[in-house]
This record gives structure tokens, C-alpha cells and sequence, in this order.
């Protein structure tokens, strides 16, 4: 075995970054409590009509008893039902989304709300969209407001690309 | 090492693996333009048109191409490296025969419509069952090389007991066992889960069961690509660039940490899925950072070797060495491009392996501009020059134009970076990735138009330089000046190496680590669908 002095030496320089980049994200996750959307909360898809929940009266947007804001979507071929909603900025918000059918994916441009949608569970994201955030990418309103596109972003079928809505973002 | 005898070198095998993938290759090429044209609004097909020949080009790239050219390239360098023939010769022809089958009646299904489920599959939309039985037959006719690569490791290993095992087919047999361990994944998906649903015996899927599954083997077969290229740069351009390998055992060091840290990561490719619970998430991001590791020790290694070339042709300085390095030898320069976009490509693939950072980019353009920049510049570039190395050894022709193919990889080099540098910005600008068109507001898709000229110079660019190759490789066949070297060589270390530890002469150990590592990993993300209550999904045609 020989291993050459300058080797070695960039052996530890390249742990050391490795190091260092799996403690920012560490931190990241543990300081900073910033996690991808995880939520095992199993739903049958096939019925979410009958459901209280994703019932198409219940769609859309609701302030909890607590404050929280409550959005609820759901994604079918090729379609985001509400397709246009209302969100304020700077304010917790839940969203929550279920498929009725295959596979697709919900990402709100400008905002950390970016999930896959899987069907047979209830995809949920917690977050505060930051207006600064929204109006750099969205377009905006005589009101005021910032309107940005949601996406399907992940390949549902052959009108994938057709799968689209909109958010309207008000400056709280 | 120097050369060594070449007793019946599998040379017509070879060439008819690399034929069928180059071949294909230049097809995918062809649609890849056509998708980039038909996005941006420059030709007008149908959705459905768009979405099957992205079907096809994925197909094509990631699993037929690759496993063409790894399977012939492995015998070759296995061969010639061992100096041992091939065992089980009709075998060998017998797993070309089941793949070239498969790919056939993967493709004529893509063909027919009836399988428009692009190469990731998507569960719960089920492709006609003859996708998946093509897509199984290809990996299945990849076993006998798997099979005789490690049994002549093995034999070799008795037969020459203490002695290290020449680098070319330790790290060949690397990705042997590391492409046994990444099929386990898919090939039960396939086998009980999508077969099943597509022929109607089962009327379900458990999605959850499906995605881990595929994640299990969607990391590792990246590495299983990424082997192959990197035992060319470790054996194959020093010795072209005349010099020598720089470290011999950092090269196994790295074999081995690509081997034991590619496969329980694969977590990372669903970050964003709910179903599977944050903790689990987390530690397959810190196992993600690991992988980085080997590539970090190859960069440094390949470069002190190059080095070592540059100053034994005379350079001097700093940076002289560079300008005396052999710029007209066209697997060299494959191996340098290559080398120079792993930087920016696994700058990107770490953004994507961070926990937090993923969920803003991921399913964006940012995504297929990582993995073509990776796939296509850091290891399609090195397979191309490899080709220009062995054609004129596996025909005993001279190589029609060396200029043509410099030329080619430059251009492939400068196109890529065309293609993947938009593609990352409009990313960043959330454009979704895999639509046919781009229907929204027009103020949104205005913000993505500047983005559009330089992708499709790129794309063009590509495609004229997989064209050039095409035709080098072809005319090299009719060329009239014979080949004077045909025997292949491999670069020398610095340092002879004489004994290794055992723990950098085989794989029993890691085998085992592998085994440990993949329980923790996946023991639960798999396991918990056994017993939580789960509403199975219907199966989906793709319209």
C-alpha cells in the first residue's frame, strides 16, 4: 500500500467538505426545521367524493379555529380543483392535496409548496409563502395581489402539460 | 501494466454490443431534438406524439445504450485485462440475443402507443405487459456478463494467489456486483407488480411498495453507468496521455466506496412523496453526501495522472503541463471533458441530494439539466471516446479521422453545456419538466423564452456531433490502412503495486456491509407497506 502524501492530503480536504456539507443540511433539517413534505396518512382515492374532507363543497379555502390557513386541493387528470384560489402571504398555511386517480405532482412557483401527489395518501405541506418571494416570479394585479401558476410537475398522461391553475397571492 | 497475451479476444461480441447501443443511440439522439423543437413550440406534433418519444429516448439512453455498451466494454477490458478468454463464449452470445430481443419488444410496444409510460414507469399507469417483459428481458440478458465477470475475478483470485487483481477488472467486477445488487430492486417490482397488473392478474398496486422499490435501484444504476467511465479514466487515458496512473489503490478505494455508498441512498429520488416519514429521508440525504467522496478522490487522481503525462511529454510550470498533454488524442480529450463537467454536474446533483433545497427544484427542468449534463457529459462522453480508442483494435482498421473525432467530442462538449446551462435557469424559474408544450399565462412562460435559442443550438449541436461519430465508427470498418497496435494496454500505477490488503482485493467484506447498509436503509421504507392499511391504486392507461 502507498498512498502519496499530496493524495492523502486531498483525501481529508474532500472528507472534511463532505463533512461540512452533511452538517449544513443536518442543520438544515434539525436548527432550522425546514423538511420535505413527509405525511403518512393513507386515504382511498377512489372515493375522496365521498369523503367529508375532499368532498368537492369542502374544496378550496378555510381559516382554521386556530388561524391557520387550510387549503385543500385535489388533483385528477387534468385537472387541479379549486383551479384558481385565493392564499395570504405572510401567514402558517396547511395545504392539503389527495388524487383521485394516478400519479401527478403539486409545486406552486415562488413558494416552498412542492409535493408529489400519490394516490391512496394525503400529501401536506406546511409553510409561509413570502410575498417578496411570489412577486419576483408571478404576474401581478391592479389589486395588488400576485397571481402565480400552480404546476402538475410530475407526468400524469398524455394532457400532463394541460394541468395547471392559479394561486392569487394578497400581501397580508 | 503492460500489454498482456490476448488469447481469442471476444472482439466480434464487443463490437456487435457497442453496434446495437451506438446504433440506438443515434436514434435517441434524433427524437431528443425533436422533444426539444416540439416543446418550444417550433414544430407542432400532439401531446401524445411528444410524450412516446420521450418514452423511447429515455428507454434508449438509460437502459440501452448503457447496458449495451457496459456489456461489451466489460468483456473487452475483462479479456484483455485478465489476459484469460471468456469461459462460456455462447453464453455470452445467448445474453446479447435476450437483450437485443428485449429491447426490441420494449420498443415495438413504445412503437404501438399502448406503452407511453416513459422509462420511470409511474405506476399506477400500466403500459401494455410486452413493455415490461422487453424491459425485463434486457436486464435479464445482462446476467451472463454479470456472472462470468465475477466467476473470472474469482478464478483469477485462485489462481494467482497474493497477487493484486489488475485495476481494469477490479473495478469492472465493481460494477458487476453493484448491478446484481441495484436489479433486486426493479426486477421484483417488474416480476410481481407491474407484469402482474398489466396482464390482469392482480387488479391493484401498492404504490408505496412500487416507489420504494424503484428508488432502491434509480441511485446505484447511475453508478452502474459511472463505473465503466471511470475505469477508463483510470486505466485507459494515462496510458493514452502517455503517462502513468497516478495511484492504483486510491483506484480501488474508490471502486469499493462506489459499490458500498451508491445503494442506500436511494430515498433521495422521493424526498417530496409523503409516504415515507422524514427521518428516513434525512438519512439517506447524509448517505447521498458520501457518494460525492469517491468522485472528489477521482477528479484529484485523474488530474495527478494527467499531470504526470504532461510533464513526462516536457511541460514545465504550473500549468504548462497542460498545453503538452496529447490534445489530438481523442480519448484523452474525451476523459478531460468528461473530468471538467463532473464539476458542474455533481455541483448540481448535490442542490438535489439536500434535504431541504430539493423540494424548490425538484420535477423542475432543473432535474433533466442535472442528469443530462452528468449522464450525457460525464459518462456518454467517456463511452464515446472509448469507442475511438477500441474500434481500431476491434477492427484492425485505422480510426477513419482522429481530427473528426476531437472535433466531435468538443462539439458534444460545448452542446451540452448549450443544452443543460437554459435548462437550469428556467428550472429555477419553476418550469416543469416532461410537458409537451407550456399552456400557461403567457406572462409566466415569457419569463423562459430568452432561454430557448441557446437549447436548441445545443440540442442541434448534439445531435451533429452523435452523427459524426456514427459515421467515423462506420467508415473505420472500410478504411483501407490497417492498425499496427492492436493489442490493448493499461496504464502502469507510478508505483508498482506488489501486494494489496485483501480488503482492496476483493468484495466478500463489502458484500456484506452492502447487505448490513441496505437492511437499515430499507428494512422499513420497504417494510412498513406490509403492514400499514393501505388503499391499493387502480391501474391507468396513459390517456
Amino acid at each position: 500500500m502507498h498512498i502519496h502524501p499530496l493524495e492523502r492530503r486531498w483525501a481529508w480536504i474532500a472528507t472534511l467538505m463532505v463533512v461540512v456539507m452533511i452538517v449544513i443540511v443536518a442543520w438544515t433539517a434539525v436548527g432550522m426545521k425546514i423538511h420535505p413534505p413527509s405525511n403518512v396518512e393513507p386515504i382511498d382515492s377512489t372515493q375522496l367524493h365521498r369523503t367529508d374532507e375532499f368532498a368537492e363543497d369542502n374544496l378550496g379555502v378555510q381559516r382554521a379555529a386556530d388561524g391557520t390557513v387550510v387549503a385543500r386541493l385535489v388533483m385528477a387528470r387534468y385537472m387541479v380543483r379549486p383551479s384558481e384560489i385565493t392564499l395570504p402571504a405572510g401567514v402558517p398555511i396547511v395545504v392539503r392535496v389527495a388524487s383521485a386517480d394516478v400519479l401527478h405532482g403539486l409545486h406552486v412557483a415562488g413558494t416552498n409548496i412542492g409535493t408529489q401527489v400519490v394516490p391512496g395518501y394525503v400529501s401536506q405541506v406546511r409553510t409561509t409563502i413570502h410575498f417578496a418571494d411570489v412577486a419576483k416570479i408571478g404576474i401581478a394585479n391592479p389589486d395588488g395581489s400576485v397571481t402565480v401558476p400552480i404546476y402538475c410537475n410530475e407526468y400524469c398522461g398524455l394532457g400532463h402539460q394541460s394541468m395547471w391553475g392559479r394561486i392569487k397571492v394578497t400581501r397580508q | 501494466m503492460s500489454a498482456v497475451a490476448q488469447p481469442e479476444r471476444p472482439d466480434r461480441l464487443a463490437l456487435a454490443h457497442l453496434w446495437v447501443g451506438f446504433a440506438l443511440f443515434l436514434v435517441a439522439s434524433l427524437l431528443g431534438l425533436y422533444q426539444l423543437l416540439e416543446r418550444n413550440g417550433l414544430v407542432a406534433t400532439s401531446a401524445a406524439t411528444y410524450y412516446q418519444s420521450m418514452t423511447l429516448h429515455g428507454v434508449v439512453m438509460a437502459f440501452v445504450l448503457t447496458t449495451f455498451f457496459i456489456v461489451g466494454y466489460g468483456y473487452f477490458v475483462t479479456v484483455t485485462s485478465l489476459g484469460r478468454p471468456i469461459p462460456w463464449r455462447r453464453l455470452a452470445w445467448l445474453g446479447f440475443a435476450v437483450m437485443l430481443a428485449g429491447t426490441l419488444v420494449a420498443a415495438g410496444a413504445i412503437a404501438s402507443g399502448t406503452s407511453t409510460v416513459l422509462y420511470t414507469f409511474y405506476p399506477p399507469m400500466v403500459a401494455h405487459w410486452s413493455f415490461y417483459a422487453g424491459a425485463a428481458l434486457l436486464l435479464v440478458g445482462s446476467l451472463p456478463w454479470t456472472v462470468t465477470t465475477i466467476a473470472m475475478t474469482v478464478r483469477w483470485k485462485r489462481e494467482n494467489p497474493g497477487r493484486p487483481i489488475p485495476l481494469p477488472q477490479f473495478g469492472m467486477t465493481a460494477c458487476a456486483i453493484l448491478w446484481s445488487w441495484t436489479l433486486v430492486g426493479v426486477v421484483i417490482e417488474v416480476v410481481f407488480q407491474m407484469l402482474p397488473l398489466a396482464l390482469g392478474l392482480i387488479e391493484t398496486i401498492d404504490l408505496g411498495l412500487a416507489r420504494a422499490l424503484f428508488a432502491w435501484t434509480l441511485h446505484p444504476i447511475v453508478y452502474f453507468w459511472l463505473i465503466p467511465a471511470y475505469v477508463a479514466l483510470y486505466t485507459i487515458v494515462p496510458k493514452a496521455a502517455g503517462g502513468y496512473l497516478f495511484s492504483d489503490e486510491m483506484g480501488r478505494i474508490v471502486f469499493v466506496m462506489l459499490l458500498v455508498f451508491s445503494l442506500p441512498v436511494g430515498l433521495h429520488h422521493i424526498f417530496v412523496d409523503p409516504q415515507q416519514a422524514a427521518g428516513w429521508k434525512l438519512m439517506h440525504a447524509f448517505g447521498t453526501f458520501l457518494v460525492a467522496l469517491p468522485t472528489l478522490l477521482t477528479g484529484f487522481t485523474v488530474a495527478a495522472s494527467l499531470e504526470t503525462a504532461g510533464r513526462l511529454r516536457g511541460g514545465r510550470g504550473l500549468f504548462g503541463w497542460i498545453r503538452k498533454l496529447p490534445w489530438g488524442e481523442p480519448v484523452v480529450v474525451g476523459g478531460i471533458l468528461a473530468a471538467i463537467l463532473l464539476l458542474p454536474g455533481g455541483f448540481g446533483g448535490l442542490i438535489n441530494a439536500s434535504y431541504a433545497m430539493d423540494t424548490m427544484v425538484h420535477n423542475t427542468m432543473w432535474v433533466p439539466a442535472h442528469f443530462h449534463l452528468i449522464f450525457g457529459g460525464s459518462v456518454v462522453i467517456v463511452y464515446l471516446a472509448c469507442a475511438y480508442h477500441l474500434w481500431p483494435k476491434l477492427t484492425g482498421r485505422r480510426l477513419r479521422s482522429r481530427g473528426m473525432a476531437v472535433a466531435q467530442l468538443w462539439l458534444w462538449f460545448v452542446g451540452i453545456l448549450a443544452l443543460t446551462i437554459p435548462w437550469h435557469v428556467v428550472g429555477l424559474l419553476w418550469m416543469p419538466r416532461r410537458t409537451a408544450y407550456s399552456p400557461y399565462d403567457p406572462e409566466i412562460v415569457a419569463r423562459w423564452a430568452s432561454y430557448t435559442t441557446p437549447m436548441i443550438v445545443g440540442g442541434l449541436l448534439m445531435v451533429v456531433s452523435a452523427v459524426l461519430f456514427l459515421l467515423n465508427l462506420l467508415l473505420t470498418h472500410w478504411n483501407r490502412a490497417a492498425e499496427p497496435d492492436r493489442a490493448m494496454s493499461y496504464a502502469d500505477p507510478l508505483e508498482p503495486v506488489v501486494t494489496v490488503p485483501g480488503l482492496l482485493n476483493g468484495f466478500a467484506v463489502w458484500n456484506w456491509l452492502v447487505l448490513v447498509l441496505m437492511l437499515i436503509a430499507f428494512a422499513y421504507p420497504i417494510g412498513q407497506f406490509f403492514f400499514i392499511d393501505v388503499h391499493e391504486a387502480l391501474p391507468w392507461g396513459a390517456k
